[in-house]
């Protein structure tokens, strides 16, 4: 029961960002994708002083999404067949791209945090309870 | 044999095909991963994605025909990217205390993965089109393909990108942080979901809880940054 008033709050909150999504595009000419605001939308309804009753439904609803994140990307990634004649054209270029960006994005980050961020004030244990591991 | 064709042609046909072949694939292949002490270079993601692509193409079976079936799944990436939520609340107080630190890891590792794509892109030539799908691609599909449209570029090749980019964080991830003498699995952990979203994230929840906790972090962040700055970013170098 918990896992499905979870899943209906997050649904609830995405249908709600793709509208305000929808609202700031014809307002503001600027938007965030639906459900990035679907997520700050549950941010701030665990935040309200009343935030603990959805508290234990998210989270039993995230952890399945969470624990099988890579297999929703499958479907995409099949459509490469779609776009084979793209990758026919510009293959080994767009391979060099993903690559080395990817890597660069990998080290960078690392490097920065590295730096910034001294060991002995890094968890041992995640911070408090639950777990997604 | 005519029979078989038969069956197979409406089996294939029928929406149960597409999300019955990806859940098999995916627990074959997880299951093989598993049981081979999940070294980066078997991720099932990839295998899936292989296999899968290859009955299509082999069986002449049309994607949106396979995709009536696996949409079920792919709609799960929205709600997945709400529920974001939760290990970006459960992480609050590491935010509260080192928020800097993460931030400026968030957005300064972002940039570079976004601009080196910029910059390598142009460098060899891809066409403009191209390069507005490819810049978004450090961040989950979904969020990538809305970036994307939004930017002017492809949504469906954003989302493949994001995909593959996905894939080559979590295989190279291991060997770039042990060559580059990072062991701390927190680190780790942020640079894969920074770099390479759910699919590093998914790597690192796998191989150690703090390198999970602190991706899924990296992730929504990242998540947010890119959808929000990147609009913007583009606009401003036009």
């Amino acid at each position: 029961m918990q896992v499905l008033t979870g899943f209906t709050a997050l649904l609830v909150a995405q249908a709600g960002g793709e509208l305000l999504s929808r609202f700031m595009q014809s307002t503001l000419q600027w938007t965030l994708p639906g459900p990035v605001l679907g997520m700050l939308i549950i941010l701030a309804a665990l935040a309200l002083p009343s935030g603990r009753f959805i508290a234990e439904p998210v989270s039993q609803a995230a952890e399945p999404l969470m624990t099988h994140l890579s297999l929703l990307f499958i479907p995409v990634g099949v459509g490469v067949i779609v776009h084979l004649s793209l990758i026919a054209a510009y293959g080994w270029r767009l391979a060099v791209v993903l690559i080395l960006s990817t890597l660069i994005g990998l080290l960078t980050t690392a490097w920065v945090l590295h730096k910034l961020w001294p060991q002995s004030t890094q968890p041992a244990q995640p911070s408090d309870g639950g777990g997604t591991a | 044999m005519k029979e078989f064709v038969e069956l197979w042609m409406y089996l294939s046909a029928t929406p149960l095909f597409g999300l019955t072949a990806t859940l098999v694939v995916y627990l074959i292949t997880h299951r093989l991963y598993t049981a081979w002490g999940q070294p980066p270079w078997a991720n099932p993601v990839l295998w899936s994605v292989l296999i899968l692509a290859s009955v299509l193409l082999a069986t002449h079976t049309a994607y949106p025909v396979y995709f009536s079936g696996a949409q079920f799944i792919h709609f799960l990436l929205g709600p997945a990217v709400v529920a974001l939520a939760w290990p970006l609340w459960q992480r609050r107080q590491l935010l509260r205390t080192h928020g800097r630190a993460l931030l400026a890891a968030a957005l300064i590792g972002g940039a570079a993965a976004a601009g080196s794509t910029w910059l390598l892109g142009s460098w060899l030539g891809l066409p403009r089109e191209v390069l507005l799908s490819l810049v978004p691609k450090s961040v989950t599909a979904p969020v990538a393909m809305g970036v994307a449209e939004q930017i002017g570029g492809i949504a469906a090749l954003a989302a493949i990108s994001a995909v593959l980019t996905g894939i080559v964080g979590a295989i190279a991830g291991k060997y770039l942080f042990d060559a580059i003498r990072i062991p701390s699995p927190a680190i780790r952990g942020f640079a894969l979901g920074t770099a390479s979203h759910g699919i590093g994230a998914a790597r690192a929840w796998q191989v150690h809880p703090d390198a999970g906790a602190l991706a899924g972090l990296a992730l929504a962040l990242q998540a947010l940054i890119t959808a929000a700055a990147l609009p913007l970013a583009v606009q401003w170098l036009k």
